[in-house]
């Protein structure tokens, strides 16, 4: 063999080598604590069959052969939520909102109000129609956890409710009710009102009851798709009409939203990271001190489920699922059910310091991505929270640091 | 001035050797024969006669003739830590069919089994008709000339047991057409120039809201295109190429044209969207290794409310070295070739960025492939590679690693 042929296989032998030495010849794992699309450990093997069956479908793009649209705002569930993360300011939809005083128009009749600024070709994407008082734009939240949210019974919700701020800390926690769809199937934690109504716990405005009821409105709303719990394609107030495709209707059967359902209930909650580490407890014990804990709530309790995985268990979400005032800072005069266009529902932290992992490296915060750091998230804080921000602005730096720290170790 | 025009020269030909060697990824063919000698760049078969430079047995004293390949391989692959397992899989089974029906007058078919009888496809049914070298005329469900590996596509000509990645996610090979046109070859010493020109239905409206989530041009592919144009404004496919027989071969193609449905029972109901997809393509031979390139970029009108996840601009390219490390009698098997192999690819799904936040859109694969090929006759190849690939998400969120192992085999019969 001469020389050349040695040295060419040594290059190749080389290459080779280089190639697999760079990184490991079978890629490993990815580091649990950065995972947000697991499912609980604790389930049962035909509930982690469910799981990947939902997980299927939640990737599942819809083509125009699919049923997608006619107007949509997306193709998928992923799409929007990817990595099963907060999403990106371009993933996020728009609402908008007719009010008559203090009662909220959902505008079923014209479409609901939700814009579905997209369509199949053929048919026109909606605009904003001219006589609404309020719109917001939506970025899509992190889906993991969920279950266990809609696992707290409605009596523990209303244990930490306070309309009338009767304690006097100036934070009135006020749940928001809504009349159930007629698909609902309430739990036996579900404690309706004088009206019937229950309350809403998922959505920036609190405005979906439950799971089922969420991912219903998604499979229409967002991406044009009608299942045996909704379907009627949408209303397009630009053509005058319900829109409609090629697709008998239903396009997708209950099954299917309900392994989404399952799916979504049986995500791991978002893990923590650092938890020990000295900053980090340092900053959460500020954050109990500044009060953002009041809202914030770190720890809630799941009542009895039909998933045993998710009975009667103590979770970290740093939310207490009722509506808040967050003053002019963040009302975009839009609202949803008994909602004021300034309150919003506490946002969950947990996973927040794995936004950028679902949001391209970077970060957008708040409900439509407007804050682009921690520090200048909580800036807009307003309302209820303007005491909180207060102290957390007149902090010395390296305490700020400790806050923001703890914060990403969410 | 001498010394000008000297050094200009020197660079000029420095230019051309950086543009075929690495320059422009374009799309190549790997000639099972380049692989045996890695000497023939001074034939005069180009990439436009690869689907005649075949090998068919002849039917009796008929002017038939028959042949085929098969492909088949293993598959294990882990993507973040997570498996499938071991698999194997019978990829395809093609059988040509060649006949000679008068003196310049060739008909050609080729039938397709994928993965069995899943997928089962007819690849190629066309007619010829030789006016003069330089000009002939084609009809019928032609293999259009988009880049080279289209119409060089044939397993057992490639050692790599993947095909590039931008001849199937972008190019969406095997590209096969119902349409017309001219073909011609034109020689000069140490110089072959080919053309090629053809009328075909295109690619239809599955390019965009498809089940791929993103603009697929392998979505647009769709079986009622071999039936009737889905909005009678037919596409140009057209290729031009140039091969010294020293040097090489390299191609410039375009396909494109009106793509939508744009009208229903005569009735307008949007507006004509186009597109327009360019490659390049180069073949060489430096020694005792073939280097085989392709690049390709697609341009498309769009809806405006599309959103960001259907780009309008897609690219990606490949590069490949094949380098026969020894030849010689092996297991009585003569003249059998053992190649080194590398190819580096990637495909960008969607070029441009976001007008929310100005950033970068990404959705993006890049892959690696070391490998090894043994060819026991020209015709036969058993390869084996690994393969590390990168997948990047919309938003450029760190990447699903996936590495592995394959081995195959494919064979002209």
């Amino acid at each position: 063999m001469d020389k050349t042929r040695l040295l060419a296989m040594a290059l190749s032998l080389g290459l080779f080598l280089a190639v697999v030495a760079c990184e490991s010849l079978f890629p490993d794992n990815i580091e649990p604590e950065k995972l947000l699309g697991e499912p609980i450990l604790a389930l049962a093997p035909e509930q982690q069959q469910s799981h990947a069956k939902g997980d299927t479908e939640f990737g599942r793009v819809f083509g125009v052969v699919d049923g997608l649209g006619p107007i949509f705002v997306s193709t998928s569930c992923e799409s929007c939520h990817i990595g099963d993360g907060k999403g990106h300011p371009t993933t996020s939809l728009t609402r908008f909102n007719r009010q008559d005083g203090l009662d909220f128009d959902p505008m079923i009749s014209v479409g609901a109000s939700q814009l579905q600024h997209r369509a199949i070709t053929g048919y026109t994407p909606e605009t904003l129609p001219i006589d609404i008082k309020g719109s917001t734009r939506l970025t899509p939240p992190a889906v993991g956890g969920l279950g266990y949210l809609a696992a707290v019974p409605d009596a523990d919700i209303l244990a930490m409710a306070d309309p009338h701020d009767l304690n006097g800390d100036g934070i009135s926690g006020v749940p928001n009710y809504f009349p159930a769809p007629d698909f609902f199937e309430p739990e036996k934690f579900h404690l309706p009102d004088a009206a019937g109504r229950y309350i809403g716990r998922f959505g920036k405005k609190a405005g979906a009851i439950d799971l089922l009821q969420q991912v219903a409105n998604a499979y229409l709303l967002d991406m044009g798709i009608t299942s045996e719990f909704l379907r009627t394609d949408l209303y397009n107030e630009q053509l005058g009409n319900h829109t409609g495709d090629n697709i008998p209707d239903p396009e997708v059967p209950g099954s299917v939203v309900r392994n989404v359902v399952l799916y979504m209930r049986t995500l791991k909650v978002p893990p923590r990271r650092n938890a020990r580490q000295p900053e980090v407890l340092a900053g959460e014990q500020l954050f109990i001190q500044l009060g953002c804990a009041k809202c914030h709530v770190p720890t809630l309790k799941t009542g009895l489920s039909d998933i045993a995985a998710l009975s009667n268990q103590t979770f970290h979400p740093y939310t207490d699922l009722l509506l808040h005032d967050m003053g002019p800072e963040l009302d975009d005069n839009y609202t949803e059910g008994s909602a004021r266009t300034s309150e919003w529902r506490t946002a969950p932290l947990w996973g927040l310091g794995l936004a950028a992992e679902a949001q391209g490296r970077q970060v957008f915060y708040l409900h439509d991505g407007r804050a682009r750091t921690l520090e200048e998230a909580i800036q807009f804080h307003g309302g209820e929270a303007a005491g909180s921000r207060i102290k957390f602005t007149a902090l010395p730096s390296p305490n700020q640091k400790e806050l923001v720290a703890f914060l990403q170790s969410l | 001035m001498k010394e000008i025009l000297r050094i200009w020269c020197k660079r000029k030909w420095l230019l051309l050797g950086l543009l075929l060697m690495g320059g422009f990824p374009g799309l190549a063919q790997i000639d099972s024969a380049w692989s045996r000698t890695a000497t023939d760049t001074s034939r005069n078969k180009m990439v436009q006669d690869a689907i005649y430079n075949r090998p068919f047995i002849q039917l009796g004293k008929t002017t038939t003739a028959v042949g085929g390949y098969l492909e088949g391989n293993t598959n294990y692959f882990v993507t973040d830590g997570i498996s499938e397992g071991y698999s194997m899989e019978l990829r395809r089974f093609n059988i040509f069919l060649y006949s000679t029906i008068a003196r310049r007058i060739k008909f050609l078919s080729e039938l397709e089994f994928e993965h069995g009888t899943k997928e089962i496809g007819l690849e190629t049914a066309q007619l010829d008709f030789e006016i003069n070298p330089a000009f002939n005329l084609r009809m019928g469900i032609l293999v259009v000339p988009i880049g080279a590996f289209n119409q060089n596509h044939d397993s057992p000509k490639w050692e790599f047991i993947e095909r590039p990645l931008v001849t199937t996610n972008l190019i969406p090979s095997t590209l096969s057409e119902v349409g017309f046109g001219i073909h011609g070859k034109v020689y000069a010493p140490q110089k072959v120039f080919t053309y090629d020109v053809y009328l075909v239905n295109g690619l239809q409206d599955g390019l965009i809201l498809n089940a791929e989530g993103r603009t697929s041009l392998p979505a647009g592919k769709d079986p009622s295109m071999f039936d009737q144009d889905n909005n009678g404004r037919p596409m140009l496919s057209t290729k031009l190429a140039f091969r010294h027989r020293k040097l090489g071969e390299v191609g410039i193609s375009y396909y494109g044209g009106i793509y939508n449905t744009y009208k229903i029972d005569g009735i307008p109901v949007t507006s004509k969207k186009r597109l327009a997809l360019y490659a390049l393509d180069f073949n060489t031979t430096l020694g005792r290794a073939v280097v085989n390139g392709e690049f390709a970029h697609a341009r498309l009108q769009l809806p405006p409310a599309l959103g960001p996840a259907f780009g309008n601009r897609q690219a990606g390219g490949y590069l490949e070295v094949v380098y026969t490390v020894l030849q010689k009698t092996l297991l009585d098997y003569p003249k059998t070739a053992l190649n080194a192999n590398l190819r580096i690819e990637m495909v960008d799904y969607n070029i441009g960025q976001f007008s929310e936040t100005g950033t970068r859109r990404r959705d993006d694969i890049r892959a690696i492939v070391p490998g090894i090929s043994i060819r026991p006759s020209a015709n036969t190849v058993i390869r084996a590679n690994y393969r590390y690939h990168w997948t990047r998400d919309l938003l450029g969120n760190p990447p699903a690693r996936t590495g592995g192992f394959q081995v195959g085999f494919a064979s002209y019969f």
